[in-house]
């Protein structure tokens, strides 16, 4: 039972995890981007699930029921968060794409090779 | 284990994080924007089982629906294949058991699943879901200045009017975001390009 109950505290920090993982082992720039909304996703969980509640019902005041309602404001922060999170990712991809057409790749470390050797021959001439 | 909701929250979760680590694990990048799909959708139905309904129905849209369509329209921009390479990391692994070990060492205090008695639930939340909040006492004889009629959803009344500012400010940064988008993604005027053409000539 106890394991169940610290379950959600366990499960953000691996999804999370998962995400930064991918944000450092994948060169992908799309993969990046992919990695990074996850790890959004995991602390949009520890929000929501801070603002559970033993029996309470979504907070939508009823008249006359005498009901427990969960927290809404982690709610609301995370209807924020979604918002901007969408707002970056936008972003992100449309620089992959201007990425994409000036080298040709979106993969990191082909970028940092092609960067590399331009410099060098930036200081032969 | 009588909670429904307990248990439901478990297997999501638990299926959220295998389809979570399918969509990094693999190599083809139009299956990891399909398997974020599905892992969005899943996490709307786990918000919904955790009573947040407002953040499950923007979930669905946004982190399901437009998410997907954004990174469907890049992928047609950038290729579908992700390059081969080594799934090991061990730098990128020794990052993440130790940022991930401490995470879960803070997270030893806090308090379980429902708890009626956690700071969260008993300090301000009661207060914002009566709905008193700004409510300006007046004295005995001087008229209630409140919002008027509330809305029975206490998410919407929070995110328009306790926080109007800020839901105001968060269509700012959507209209920035879409400008940046524009501007990166438009192609160069005649004149720019020639510009550019010259530069390049003198360098």
């Amino acid at each position: 039972m106890s394991l169940f109950a610290t379950f959600n505290s366990i499960a953000f920090v691996v999804i999370m995890m998962i995400g930064l993982y991918t944000l450092i082992a994948r060169q992908n720039l799309v993969k990046k981007t992919l990695g990074l909304g996850l790890f959004q996703t995991g602390i949009f969980l520890m929000y929501i699930t801070l603002g559970v509640r033993d029996g309470g019902s979504a907070p939508i005041l009823q008249e006359g029921a005498d009901l427990a309602y969960s927290n809404p404001l982690p709610h609301v922060l995370i209807l924020t968060a979604i918002v901007v999170s969408l707002s970056t990712m936008a972003v992100a991809l449309a620089l992959i794409i201007g990425v994409r057409e000036e080298y040709g790749t979106i993969e990191a470390d082909e970028i940092a090779t092609i960067d590399r050797a331009e410099a060098e021959e930036g200081h032969e001439a | 284990m009588s909670d429904p909701v307990l248990l439901i929250n478990v297997i999501l979760l638990v299926i959220a994080v295998v389809t979570a680590i399918a969509a990094m694990w693999t190599r083809d990048l139009l299956g990891a924007v399909m398997l974020m799909g599905i892992y969005s959708l899943l996490l709307a139905i786990e918000w919904a089982n955790l009573f947040a309904m407002d953040v499950s129905y923007t979930e669905a849209a946004v982190g399901a629906g437009a998410a997907t369509i954004l990174l469907l329209t890049a992928l047609t921009r950038t290729g579908i294949r992700e390059k081969a390479g080594p799934n090991f990391h061990p730098t990128a692994l020794l990052t993440v058991l130790v940022t991930g070990g401490l995470l879960i060492y803070g997270t030893a205090d806090m308090p379980r699943f429902g708890d009626p008695q956690a700071p969260a639930t008993v300090n301000v939340a009661p207060e914002y879901i009566a709905q008193n909040v700004g409510k300006v006492d007046a004295g005995d004889d001087g008229p209630e200045n409140d919002f008027g009629d509330h809305v029975p959803n206490t998410v919407t009344a929070v995110l328009a009017s306790y926080r109007g500012y800020d839901t105001m400010f968060e269509t700012a940064v959507i209209f920035t975001a879409g400008v940046c988008v524009i501007l990166i993604l438009r192609p160069l005027s005649p004149s720019a390009r020639r510009e550019t053409a010259q530069n390049q000539e003198d360098a």
